[in-house]
């Protein structure tokens, strides 16, 4: 034991006469970070994203990214004698004839499914708890680049081995390069070195995907962590917990234990998936040939709402003296994402226009207690979800033996129809559970005694909640707005109001017209008062006993 | 907060500006209650040998990864009911590595539940913005530095600077050219020409009229030249565009065509090529005539010009116009009349 100590000492001495680390660890070894099982869901695409470089450089060192053409000769009897490029040919090196390469190449590709998954379900939690308010937009934004550079990197990865899914995929991102004004035929001639498939395009994805891409993302992905770090982590509110303080556990031990272990736990998972599941067996697939394909050609489910925009549009083309504007290309494949990922990326001021809040949010918000962005942020997912059915129409089709026709057409009239009644739904259903917590503050609990009064009435016996539950209901009036509302048209010194503003107004009242006021501390002592006495008395009765809740 | 002057605000309007929360709305942590290891010094043994259990038992999954690694073969399978035969190699590898991962993994998060101290520890926030004199000190210092610059008193330095920062990214842009080829007209041109004999796309067989039934289709024809072209360039890019496929009719089944006469006795070729992004269509139904493509579902109708009747894709299937040569093998009459494969900008 003495030993250790003495080495631990030494060690921490030198290194600290050398850069003063003393002073970073005495603030940062026992780090507060607060507790939810939420907060796991940016630590998996963390640790999936490392487990995606480990593998990923040890499939490099197997991988050849060539499309010059050789006959296959490897282990994979099938194939046997068929002409295919190098990259298709080492990659069925990796799976068949690398001892334990199969594992990792499939290791790679279910910890990329779950690095996007992971991205995407850790974006929802913070937009549905709006940890995106000040101080907290620029890490948004850097998580908004995340995602879009994380679906690129996983459909540049899976475009490398040239087999015939993925040529297909290549074949129709050419298609969408094509289709831009003016300079898509020179684009895709200099992305292609030539027309499609060329010798020049895996080569070149290859260095795209494995240091442009992966470099920028984790540069990025430094900048997200280190704002986390410095700005604190955000917090749900409860007993003890305010917009001043961070309640949790500490750095050392607990989260190095915690956390440390977590990023084993997920990937040892995703090895034991990748151990008992096959994913994207190319050999089934045969090398790329632009003139076969298979039907039901499926893309990895991240791509799934970008295929399904692009099936779902109608066929509309223009021709303008004589140049060719492929709106049915355009609109589902650059135009339509391209609006999506810049609401997304500028919500935090759209909200902030509509609250007028310049206060700092280290409190999260239960997903009701914000209910107009918590129906827009449903009725997003419904639009998107809906896009992706889409990517999925021959799919669906097949198996229920639908026509393919009405699917597309359902689909059609219910991305108008659907998001809106989603829209409403969410936003109702959250005014209703405001209306339940406000009762709750204001009444207690409902403790399932009934009492019947001596005149032969009967009512529920509310008892008073819980100083945790309280302090979490509480949360609500920290973010009750009211719509902003234009000053008088003229103020005492006559002057006219200005008229700018008004945009924000209307976005205002868009939040907020519909609002449930929530209690006052006076309502809230007025009626909890009243639950004690109302249960004392039962209790004293002592004819009924407390029912569990 | 951007409310009007002198109405009342829900909240308060400085940064940082907090409703205060009533001591007894949002009391301190209050008492930490207890675990059953922190109390019961026989539970914080059964604790500690849990953990103990799963490191061991990463370390004998570690071992048995070497020995699967080095004693089961590539080729080697296994039943697993519901899952199917499987590579044993494959499974055995994945089974002991991700063993020996997650049992490290629960073995830490079991220690930290039960072992370590599980009491909440408060931190306390700071407001992030600077204090209104460190702006001031920073705007101050801004100022000098740009004042001893003098890069607002000399505008020509200014600009040319900007002149030239804006300038320096050309190179880059420019050096971007090589990476390909200037477009030309390639797009437009497929390796068909008049007299082009049509092969089987795999077999390079050259097809006979009687090779297909009324009713019948050959789902992927090329030009009979391709190999050598495809041998000579090393690449796939002629066949992207040249195939075709081969479908016959009852002559009074086809109700109208692109080319006409461009059939030969009901059999009517087009491009493979959905016109919508390129994928090779594939799927036809002998009962209709439709041709439906597997990517986006784009249907087109063989039996009328090849026109786009459902789906994604904006323009028809170019037809190609066939014929027999003087051997009775098929051949193409003249090349496509328009450009085949996904719209572009120059298409027209």
């Amino acid at each position: 034991m003495s030993t250790t100590n003495r080495v631990v000492e030494t060690t921490a001495t030198w290194v600290d006469d050398r850069i003063g680390a003393g002073k970073w660890m005495k603030k940062n070894l026992r780090k507060v970070f607060p507790d939810h099982w939420s907060f796991m869901l940016g630590e998996i695409a963390l640790y999936s994203f490392i487990i995606l470089l480990l593998t990923g450089v040890y499939l490099t060192l197997f991988f050849n990214p060539s499309m010059k053409e050789v006959v296959y000769d490897g282990s994979y009897a099938p194939l046997q004698g068929i002409k295919m490029t190098q990259a298709y040919e080492s990659t069925l090196r990796i799976s068949f004839d690398v001892r334990g390469g199969l594992l990792l190449r499939q290791l790679h590709h279910w910890a990329a499914l779950l690095f996007v998954a992971s991205v995407s379900v850790h974006m929802f939690r913070v937009f549905f708890t709006g940890a995106f308010r000040k101080p907290r937009e620029l890490n948004w934004i850097i998580g908004v680049g995340l995602m879009t550079l994380a679906i690129l990197e996983g459909f540049a990865g899976y475009s490398l081995p040239d087999d015939l899914l993925s040529g297909t995929g290549l074949r129709i991102a050419q298609g969408i390069v094509l289709s831009i004004p003016l300079v898509g035929s020179y684009v895709s001639s200099f992305l292609f070195g030539g027309e499609f498939p060329g010798t020049d395009f895996i080569p070149r994805l290859y260095s795209i995907h494995i240091l442009l891409i992966p470099g920028i993302l984790l540069g990025m992905l430094t900048a997200h962590l280190l704002l986390v770090w410095y700005q604190k982590h955000t917090q749900f509110p409860g007993v003890g917990r305010t917009n001043k303080n961070v309640v949790g556990f500490p750095l050392f031990p607990v989260y190095t234990a915690k956390a440390g272990g977590f990023f084993f736990i997920v990937s040892g998972v995703l090895t034991l998936i990748s151990g008992l599941f096959s994913i994207n067996p190319i050999w089934l697939y045969g090398p790329y040939v632009p003139d076969q394909v298979t039907a039901g050609s499926q893309p990895d489910w991240y791509i799934g709402w970008l295929d399904g925009a692009v099936r779902v549009i109608p066929n509309w083309e223009t021709v303008i003296f004589g140049y060719n504007i492929s709106w049915n290309i355009l609109l589902p494949a650059l135009i339509i994402p391209g609006i999506m990922f810049t609401l997304l990326a500028l919500y935090p001021w759209i909200e902030a226009k509509a609250t007028g809040d310049k206060r700092e949010h280290h409190l999260l918000d239960r997903p009701r207690n914000a209910p107009t962005r918590t129906g827009l942020g449903a009725m997003a997912i419904s639009f998107y979800g809906l896009l992706w059915i889409s990517g999925g129409n021959d799919i669906i089709a097949q198996a229920f033996g639908w026509s393919i026709n009405s699917i597309t057409w359902t689909i059609r009239v219910l991305l108008f129809v659907l998001p809106p009644l989603v829209f409403v739904f969410t936003k109702r259903a959250c005014l209703g559970l405001q209306r339940r917590d406000r009762d709750k503050l204001l009444h207690g609990r409902e403790t399932g005694i009934i009492k019947r009064s001596p005149e032969g009435e009967y009512t529920e016996v509310h008892a008073p909640i819980s100083q945790k539950e309280r302090a979490q209901l509480l949360a609500v009036r920290e973010v009750d707005y009211t719509p902003i509302e234009a000053g008088p048209a003229v103020d005492e010194n006559g002057v006219a109001a200005p008229k700018k503003g008004r945009m924000g107004r209307a976005l205002s009242r868009f939040y907020f017209q519909d609002r449930v006021v929530p209690a006052t501390d006076e309502e809230i002592d007025e009626g909890q008062h009243h639950a004690a006495d109302q249960l004392d008395t039962v209790r004293q009765q002592g004819s009924i006993t407390t029912g569990s809740h | 907060m951007l409310r009007v002057v002198g109405s009342e605000s829900q909240v308060s309007d400085s940064t940082g500006g907090e409703l205060e929360p009533r001591p007894d709305h949002n009391p301190d942590l209050g008492p930490h209650e207890l675990r059953r290891t922190d109390t019961d010094p026989r539970a914080a043994k059964r604790a500690e040998r849990q953990v103990a259990v799963m490191f061991g038992g990463s370390i004998v999954a570690t071992i048995l990864f070497v020995v699967a690694f080095v004693t089961v073969g590539n080729t080697d399978t296994i039943t697993i009911p519901l899952i199917g035969e499987i590579g044993a190699q494959n499974l055995t590898l994945g089974l002991a590595l991700g063993l020996g991962s997650f049992l490290v993994g629960a073995g830490a998060i079991q220690w930290a539940r039960k072992l370590m101290s599980d009491e909440e520890i408060v931190d306390e926030r700071k407001p992030f913005a600077s204090d209104s004199e460190t702006r001031a000190k920073v705007a101050a210092d801004f100022a000098m530095g740009a004042e001893e610059s003098g890069v607002m008193k000399r505008p020509l330095i200014r600009r040319t600077l900007l002149g030239a920062m804006l300038l320096l990214p050309v190179p880059a842009i420019v050096m971007l050219r090589d990476l390909g080829p200037l477009p030309e007209t390639k797009s437009r041109d497929t390796l068909w020409r008049k007299g082009s004999r049509i092969v089987q796309s795999v077999s390079y067989k050259p097809i006979r009229p009687e090779d297909i039934p009324i009713g019948g289709l050959i789902a992927g024809a090329v030009p009979a030249n391709l190999p050598i072209v495809e041998e000579e360039d090393g690449n796939l890019n002629e066949r992207a565009k040249a195939a075709i496929i081969l479908v016959r009719m009852a002559p009074n089944e086809i109700r109208s065509q692109q080319i006409k006469n461009g059939d030969f006795q009901g059999i009517l070729a087009f491009s493979k090529i959905c016109t919508h992004l390129g994928c090779p269509i594939a799927l036809y139904q002998q009962r209709t005539k439709h041709l439906l493509c597997p990517c986006h579902q784009s249907t087109f109708d063989l039996a009328d010009d090849g026109n786009v009747i459902f789906g994604p894709a904006a323009r028809r299937l170019p037809q190609l116009a066939i014929t027999v040569d003087a051997d009775g093998f098929l051949v193409a009459a003249d090349g496509f009349q328009e450009p085949v494969g996904p719209s572009f900008w120059e298409r027209g």
